[in-house]
């Protein structure tokens, strides 16, 4: 009956040998169990020849119990310890047969039967065990294919939500940098408009510089020939018109200076840095820049320039390139807005542009009101945003207003409001607070 | 010879005065001066007569050299001789020109002014 015992040892090692099966154990253990396998196999015709009574019933469950005690502490089998478990009770039965054979060989003889169907037992409970644990195994194994997947697919998705965040955050860097390149297109576009009324702007000054001091020239001569004369009091009066004429060339030299300077800083990347402005002397001189770059598009259109500047305004902490831009740009709207109307072919239409100031309450107010074709209603809400524009493709950015306001209102702490009747009137207030403290 | 010279630009003046100082002291012209289309209106109403040449300048806030001009020849016309009108510009283009010389004008010169011309021309309408 000692057989079952060492088929058990024999399929047992055989069993682990195949759990270890292409896993990584493999090469570990493969050797090893399969020479033990055939070690056992050795054993058994070896000794059941030589000595097959005394050491063979013995040395089968020995050589079980021993491969049982050495495989349940080895962890690289601790998932097969129920498995290994099972072996028990045909190593008990072993050796209960093999010891009450020689023990006791007449009781032995009795219930042989008895005792070879225990081990029998034995060895089919190994058997059954055995298939359901097979079947746990399989569903394990399914489970953790099943897990397997799941990751996969948990980790595609995670891939794939982490490209489309990349890409978003790449969208995100592009769109900001659109936007700045737009914000500076927008500054050169309404520098380019600017470019004709400022080179006009410049070349006044620059003929009364020519022409007063090439008149000064000749009455030096004229002086010279007065003093040779003796003519003293008429040399005098030369000398004051002279002296007049020079203090002219610089006069009209800083204006031409003036306007140059102030080229360069609505064209310079803003600075942000908030310095004391007359906002009176900033909206005079974008109001010729812009009236000027229009009829240097449009020459036949004129319009009246009204100024109602306050006398008593303080200066005022802005940037002022900004607030430039924002009046260039209410300018600009308002002088294309009556040349609009003229083109509607009122004969009686004069158009008419104003700009106002005044201190109240702690504010500067800027006015600037043209009689122009005003806002229609139901794109009032809408003129404040970004690319909107009424303006023939390509000749608006539509970003004017919408940076006025980020100026005004988010750069300066301000408020600019508008409003309008279409087709008499638009006026945008612009309130800027005193105090430095605006943001 | 009385010559109105229009011009926003208040330095004209002295400058007109200074480059014409032997001609003023020799009493050869004589000048007047307007800041404005509508102020050189009101002068003409009362002095129309008396003017010979009207010196203006195109580009102006409020009313335009080239409406003065269209003022003139329509209620300034009929005494005769009409002014001779010279309409003066910073822009010298095509469409600037054909307007002045669509409205009447009897010359079209653009800045900046060369004096010598202008000289000359004087001398031409003189004789």
């Amino acid at each position: 009956m000692y057989f079952f015992v060492y088929l058990g040892a024999f399929l047992l090692l055989t069993r682990l040998r195949t759990s270890v099966k292409f896993t990584e154990l493999f090469d570990k253990w493969n050797m090893l169990l399969r020479w033990s396998a055939i070690g056992v196999a050795i054993s058994f015709f070896v000794f059941g020849r030589i000595m097959p009574d005394v050491i063979t019933p013995f040395l089968g469950p020995f050589i079980l119990g021993a491969i049982v005690a050495y495989t349940l502490k080895e962890p690289d089998f601790k998932p097969l310890k129920g498995f290994i478990n099972t072996h028990i009770p045909l190593i008990v039965m072993g050796f209960l047969d093999a010891f009450l054979d020689l023990v006791a060989p007449e009781f032995y003889g009795e219930y042989e039967d008895a005792f070879q169907i225990g081990v029998l037992l034995a060895f089919v409970w190994i058997f059954a065990r055995w298939a359901s644990t097979k079947k746990q195994q399989q569903e394990l194994r399914m489970m953790s294919v099943k897990k397997d997947e799941l990751e996969a697919i948990v980790a595609e998705r995670t891939s794939e939500l982490t490209n489309q965040r990349n890409e978003l955050q790449d969208l995100v860097k592009e769109l900001k940098a659109t936007q700045a390149q737009l914000i500076q297109s927008e500054k050169m576009a309404s520098l380019g408009e600017l470019t004709a009324g400022i080179a006009h702007e410049i070349q006044n000054p620059l003929n009364f510089v020519n022409n007063f001091s090439e008149v000064s020239a000749e009455l030096i001569e004229e002086m010279e020939e007065e003093l040779a004369k003796g003519d003293k009091d008429e040399a005098l009066a030369i000398a004051a018109d002279i002296k007049q004429n020079l203090e002219k060339i610089r006069h009209h030299g800083k204006r031409a200076d003036g306007i140059v300077k102030g080229m360069l800083q609505h064209s310079r990347q803003s600075t942000n840095v908030k310095e004391p402005t007359d906002v009176n002397k900033l909206a005079d001189e974008y109001l010729r820049l812009a009236y000027h770059g229009l009829r240097a598009k449009d020459k036949s259109f004129n319009a009246e320039l009204l100024t109602r500047f306050s006398e008593n305004l303080p200066t005022i902490e802005v940037v002022p390139q900004d607030v430039g831009r924002v009046l260039l740009n209410l300018f600009t709207n308002a002088f294309y807005a009556t040349q609009q109307k003229v083109k509607q072919g009122d004969p009686k239409f004069k158009p008419v542009v104003e700009v106002a100031t005044l201190l109240k309450r702690g504010m500067i107010e800027i006015f600037v009101r043209d009689n122009g074709t005003g806002i229609p209603e139901h794109i009032k809400d809408k003129i404040m945003q970004p690319f909107f524009t009424t303006k023939p493709t390509g000749e608006g950015t539509g970003l004017g207003l919408s940076l006025s306001y980020d100026i005004i209102v988010k750069g300066h702490n301000g408020k600019i409001d508008v409003q309008s009747k279409e087709g008499e009137y638009t006026e945008f207030m612009i309130s800027l607070p005193l105090s430095a403290k605006n943001s | 010879m009385k010559i109105l010279v229009v011009d926003d630009e208040a330095d004209v003046q002295p400058l007109f005065l200074q480059r014409f100082r032997k001609e003023i002291r020799n009493q050869e012209v004589e000048f007047d001066f307007a800041l404005s289309g509508e102020e050189a209106l009101k002068y003409l109403e009362d002095k129309h007569s008396e003017v010979v040449l009207i010196l203006s300048d195109i580009n102006m806030p409020g009313m335009s050299g080239i409406e003065l001009l269209g003022h003139i020849r329509e209620d300034f016309g009929d005494p005769p001789p009409p002014p001779v009108v010279m309409m003066v510009t910073a822009y010298g283009d095509d469409e600037n020109y054909r307007q002045a010389m669509d409205k009447g004008a009897n010359d079209f010169l653009t800045k900046p002014l060369d004096f010598d011309l202008l000289k000359q021309k004087l001398k031409n309408l003189a004789e």
